[in-house]
């Protein structure tokens, strides 16, 4: 019996007055991973478009591989850097014990080294999101008998890829489950969402357990490791003073740099981007919008000037590279769901978010990153931002009416 | 009488909690709860302040213009949360410097002044003061729910004694941070009106629009 037979045969018993009623979204998230629906979208987010939400989440998922191939290595290459020079033998974990077992060895000349012990971090981080989120997620959708959504492997992905390799695994697993039942499942699910749910729980842990991911502090991997991240460094000493901790600009773009796993590389986040543009999953008005928002505005504060805050004089081509601005732009602002969603308002829904970063980066002395939080406020405001702009339109066309008539 | 004093007592406990359905006195919930210690004391002040204040004004309910009840009954109102912030500074100095300018807000304090209009300006005496106890003990026991989850998981103590051992101090626990800042307890305050809904269902409102599908349109 073919696969497609068998799913013939197991559905009446899930449909309406089916044995496994209940249980019908379960059925058909795994129907789904083999074969086309049968149903269109017919609910928000992409009431009118010609792409179904299954292939939109796919391309985002695909748009992340430069992402997570980068964090692989970066995430490696990190760690094996750190524990050469501070010595493995006063390491041991199972890691370690593992890569000299298969014979691979602790190097940071070696690709396949690098990657290899990037995946042991990356890989118990994604697949406890996976599984604790998924949890979560077909949980609401059996109780409120609405489909597993894709939307949840972005989620997942995103979510991955913005975590410090050092997270805990328990904290990973409350993120997400945070991130997926208050950002998403109690607003209704996918595309009720005002908030973007990866965002939602990083912003969670940040908050809960700010020595672990406070953004100040070093995210490698290995005890006794310490120091400042780009972002920490720049905001103690000046943004020129990185030179001398050996990160120059192309480091910080290529992303050879100390970072949360995805977000170190600007180069992979660009590539992600021309991705999403071409299949205009991503809208570049957000883009252009958020580009033009913290170059305006970082240029800005260039030109005011300050004696005692170094923040002042980081020209925006390091804003760029830094922290996760660049992860942040490509992956979250142009999440279709919590941004705005008329085309002016996509504008300033972006300059605003480009707006904050810097505000938030430089003026603010509590916090050194500002995306997530960036984000998440223009996440709030874009409903806000889209009403004055569709009653601006009314109030135009109202006077022209008035005018002809 | 329709209800029973029992029923009065228990009624704003969980089926109608002034918190939990009318969502009212938020704002000193979300202040008060990051220690259980604060929030009994604070739970303690409002009970005597709302039972005292409806049994005081239904006394006076005969005698109270109209025009003026509002006036009246927030006089009897401040009068008593003056005296309850006393008696705490004297004999609870530390907590009271905590709940600083929170015991003093419990005159804003919708539930107060809401038993008040609502119910002892109507009522007898003794069932305005039980209606008063009662809701200040509903208000009291969602107090108390939010106060053990956030100072067990914020700092892993109840009542200040240490239940799990911070890593801090060398123990296992690792302190969730967010339940110390204020807007922890709207998410808490959001699920256990969650909870509260799903098992009592009248609770429930109902929707002001539905999202349309295609079909319907």
């Amino acid at each position: 019996m073919s696969l497609r037979n068998y799913f013939h045969s197991m559905e009446p018993h899930f449909e309406k007055g089916g044995k496994y009623e209940k249980y019908y979204p379960i059925f058909e998230m795994v129907e789904t991973i083999f074969f086309t629906s049968n149903t269109v979208t017919k609910v928000a987010p992409h009431a009118r478009s010609f792409v179904d939400m299954k292939r939109v989440m796919t391309y985002v998922v695909i748009s992340t591989i430069p992402c997570v191939l980068w964090a692989l290595y970066n995430t490696g290459l990190q760690t094996n850097s750190a524990l050469v020079t501070l010595g493995i033998e006063s390491q041991l974990g199972w890691r370690i014990s593992l890569l000299q077992f298969i014979g691979l060895g602790i190097s940071p000349e070696s690709l396949v080294s690098n990657i290899f012990h990037g995946l042991l971090y990356f890989l118990p981080i994604y697949l406890t999101t996976l599984i604790a989120g998924g949890i979560c997620e077909v949980t609401f959708a059996t109780i409120r008998g609405h489909e597993v959504n894709e939307g949840f492997l972005v989620s997942s992905m995103l979510f991955a890829l913005t975590l410090p390799a050092s997270t805990p695994l328990w904290q990973v697993a409350l993120g997400i489950a945070f991130g997926v039942v208050v950002g998403k499942e109690v607003f209704g699910g996918t595309g009720k969402n005002f908030l973007n749910p990866a965002l939602t729980g990083r912003a969670f842990l940040y908050f809960a357990y700010p020595a672990y991911m406070s953004g100040d502090s070093i995210w490698t991997p290995v005890d006794g490791y310490s120091g400042a991240t780009s972002l920490g460094i720049a905001a103690a000493e000046g943004y020129e003073s990185l030179s001398n901790y050996g990160i120059t600009w192309a480091d910080a773009f290529f992303g050879t740099i100390q970072g949360s796993l995805g977000e170190t590389s600007t180069l992979a986040c660009a590539i992600g981007l021309v991705f999403l543009l071409l299949t205009k999953i991503a809208n570049y008005r957000m883009v252009v919008g958020c580009l033009l928002g913290m170059i305006i505005f970082s240029s800005f504060l260039n030109w005011v000037g300050s004696d005692t805050n170094p923040m002042f004089s980081m020209p925006w081509y390091w804003h760029l590279v830094i922290g996760s601005y660049a992860f942040g732009l490509v992956f979250m602002v142009t999440e279709p769901v919590s941004g705005s969603h008329t085309n002016l308002g996509r504008y300033i829904y972006g300059a605003l978010i480009g707006f904050m970063v810097v505000m938030i980066r430089v003026l603010n002395p509590a916090f050194p990153e500002g995306m997530m939080l960036a984000i998440l406020f223009g996440n709030i405001f874009a409903p806000l931002i889209d009403h004055f702009v569709v009653m601006a339109n009314i109030k135009r066309r109202t006077k022209f009416n008035v005018q002809t008539q | 009488m329709s209800q029973t004093r029992k029923q009065l007592l228990t009624d704003p406990l969980v089926d109608n909690n002034p918190i939990t359905l009318q969502v009212l006195g938020i704002c000193s919930a979300l202040a008060v709860t990051s220690s259980l210690n604060v929030a009994f004391v604070m739970s303690l002040a409002v009970i005597a302040v709302c039972g005292f204040s409806s049994l005081f004004i239904s006394f006076l309910r005969h005698y109270i213009p109209n025009s003026i009840r509002i006036i009246v009954q927030m006089v009897i109102i401040a009068s008593l949360v003056i005296l309850v912030d006393q008696i705490i500074k004297a004999y609870a100095y530390e907590i009271s410097k905590t709940l600083s300018v929170f015991v003093g807000l419990i005159i804003t304090n919708c539930i107060v002044m809401g038993r008040a209009e609502a119910f002892a300006m109507k009522n007898k005496p003794f069932e305005s003061f039980v209606d008063g106890v009662g809701n200040g003990l509903g208000y009291s026991l969602l107090l108390m729910s939010v106060g053990v989850i956030r100072e067990l998981f914020g700092s892993g103590s109840l009542f200040g004694i240490m239940i799990f051992e911070p890593v801090s101090n060398g123990g296992w626990y690792v302190p969730n941070g967010l339940l110390l800042l204020p807007p922890s307890a709207f998410f808490i305050i959001g699920f256990i009106i969650w909870g509260v809904r799903t098992w009592k269902k009248s609770q429930v409102e109902a929707r002001e629009y539905k999202i349309q599908t295609l079909e319907e349109h």
